[in-house]
């Protein structure tokens, strides 16, 4: 038996790996434990599909302190990130939180992040661990450059936390159950997108209404130091809802299942927004924003491919990312992300194809090991949840 | 991790259970542990023939696909249906139904070259 996959190293490799301040916690509970972006990640405790459900049906905690953490602030902040991010920053009163882009010169994704407006002046960046430092290398350069222009009264800070800071995303249907054991029943969690402070347990917490799964749910930050202690209050309150610990593998299928782009395989520098279909993120009347002008050029002339959702027509293998995609008979692009979905009990994926066969309902073919199986285009998301 | 003491093991994690001329081949629990949530396995063709070492299965988990190999020379004979429609057999129950194929062996000399259930052992540590 031998992984032939590309998609996820399973081996411990020499690289000396970063471990979170809730490595034992994982190593306790018989994690596996993987590299991923430089970092020891669990990738599964029991069983990634068991995982899944338990964030579909109940509730899931995810150890999310590989992400990094960036505070800017000063008078200028709000101004000079408006030039840095793609979103329109504007909108964010305090307390409030957007997805946004960090796009290159060409329009290409750096990465995808979410701002939030933590004080007047104050904001902070949640961003993709594989990235923390290119992005933090990126925003210091332009502020050297930046800086100057924005007005010589106006002062803007950016420090990287992200050692300072832990997290956990617990998702689930029944997040304001535990939610309410853990900070009192007098407590509500913040409306969708927001983000407040909390005392927690002698301690400070920021909880923010957001999540990278489909389900409801919040994403806490608190110091290192405190990782464990509310890692595993949360475990101990969560026990009669079912709560389970959840890995990246399940962090994997629950954001594809929603069609959630992972930047890495879905975004790159050589992709722009418009491909990836994020242009509700993007604010292009914005007077003035990195990668605006190659982003209404792209979209004068029209994007060449595009990032679409498919489904697998029959029972068969998984699609997986490189796989090949046809339409009678021609290559038509390749795909990014795939996997079965333990939702649908069906192999879905996301593939980035020519603009004149992105259409939805058109039917493709996956080409797995030289042999071509049929799925269909499908509408974002792949999984809806049912009402019922 | 279940080792049983009366299999013999390859290095690539097949376990190989001898029945006349005949062996019977699945992976290990260590294997299916490493795998993860098994989702689709490509069974051999029946009457094909392999070499040792020869990759003539596919098993893929949720997050990977992953070959199988011919432990010894030989012809197979026999494929574990069961798991087109149920792979999950693989993980619940790596050494009973999830077994994969069984395998008209060439030459009964060939299993000496695999390792007993110690070897396996330690090679996984």
């Amino acid at each position: 038996m031998r992984d032939h996959s590309r998609c996820l190293v399973w081996r411990v490799s020499e690289v000396a790996q970063r471990k979170t301040p809730l490595y034992d916690e994982h190593v306790r509970l018989g994690a596996k434990m993987v590299p991923f972006a430089g970092w020891l990640m669990p990738v599964q405790y029991t069983s990634i599909v068991a995982e899944h459900q338990a964030v579909r049906n109940d509730v899931g905690m995810f150890d999310i302190s590989h992400m990094g953490q960036f505070i800017v602030d000063g008078t200028g902040a709000r101004e000079w990130l408006n030039k840095m991010l793609t979103n329109d920053i504007n909108k964010l009163d305090v307390g409030m939180g957007q997805y946004t882009l960090l796009l290159n010169e060409n329009g290409g994704i750096i990465d995808d992040l979410i701002v939030y407006r933590i004080g007047d002046q104050n904001f902070l960046l949640v961003v993709n661990a594989a990235r923390a430092e290119e992005d933090f290398a990126w925003l210091q350069k332009h502020l050297q450059a930046v800086a100057a222009a924005v007005s010589a009264a106006n002062t803007v800070e950016i420090d990287n936390r992200s050692t300072e800071f832990g997290g956990v995303a617990i998702q689930g249907p029944r997040l304001v159950e535990l939610f309410h054991a853990l900070f009192g029943t007098h407590k509500e969690p913040p409306a969708r997108n927001h983000i407040v402070d909390l005392p927690f347990d002698g301690m400070k917490v920021s909880v923010a209404r957001t999540g990278y799964t489909g389900e409801d749910g919040i994403e806490v930050f608190f110091r290192a130091t405190d990782a464990v202690k509310v890692w595993n209050a949360a475990l101990e309150n969560g026990k009669s809802l079912g709560i389970k610990p959840c890995g990246l593998g399940a962090r994997d299928t629950l954001r594809l299942e929603m069609c959630y782009p992972l930047n890495g395989s879905d975004l790159s520098p050589e992709r722009n927004p418009i491909e990836a279909g994020l242009g509700f993120f993007v604010d292009l009347t914005k007077p003035n924003f990195i990668g605006r002008d190659a982003l209404l050029k792209a979209k004068e002339i029209g994007p060449r491919e595009k990032l679409v959702s498919f489904r697998m027509k029959e029972k068969g293998p998984p699609p997986r990312p490189h796989y090949a995609v046809f339409q009678n008979g021609e290559r038509i692009g390749e795909v990014t992300s795939g996997t079965l979905s333990p939702s649908l009990n069906w192999g879905v994926g996301m593939a980035y194809v020519s603009t004149t066969h992105a259409k939805v309902g058109a039917e493709i073919g996956i080409e797995i090991r030289g042999q071509k199986f049929p799925a269909i285009i499908e509408k974002k998301p792949l999984y809806k949840k049912s009402t019922s | 991790m279940n080792v049983p003491d009366d299999l013999l093991y390859t290095e690539s994690h097949e376990w190989i259970k001898r029945e006349g001329d005949n062996v019977r081949v699945g992976i290990t629990d260590h294997a299916q542990s490493e795998l993860t949530d098994v989702v689709y396995v490509e069974l051999p063709k029946m009457d094909r023939q392999a070499n040792a070492k020869e990759a003539i299965a596919i098993v893929e988990s949720v997050k990977a696909a992953s070959d199988i190999y011919a432990p010894v020379k030989g012809t197979i004979v026999e494929m574990n249906k069961a798991l087109e429609a149920d792979p999950g057999l693989i993980n619940r129950e790596p050494y009973g139904q999830g077994w994969i194929f069984v395998l008209k062996i060439d030459n009964a000399d060939d299993l000496k070259q695999l390792k007993d259930a110690a070897a396996y052992k330690q090679q996984i540590g």
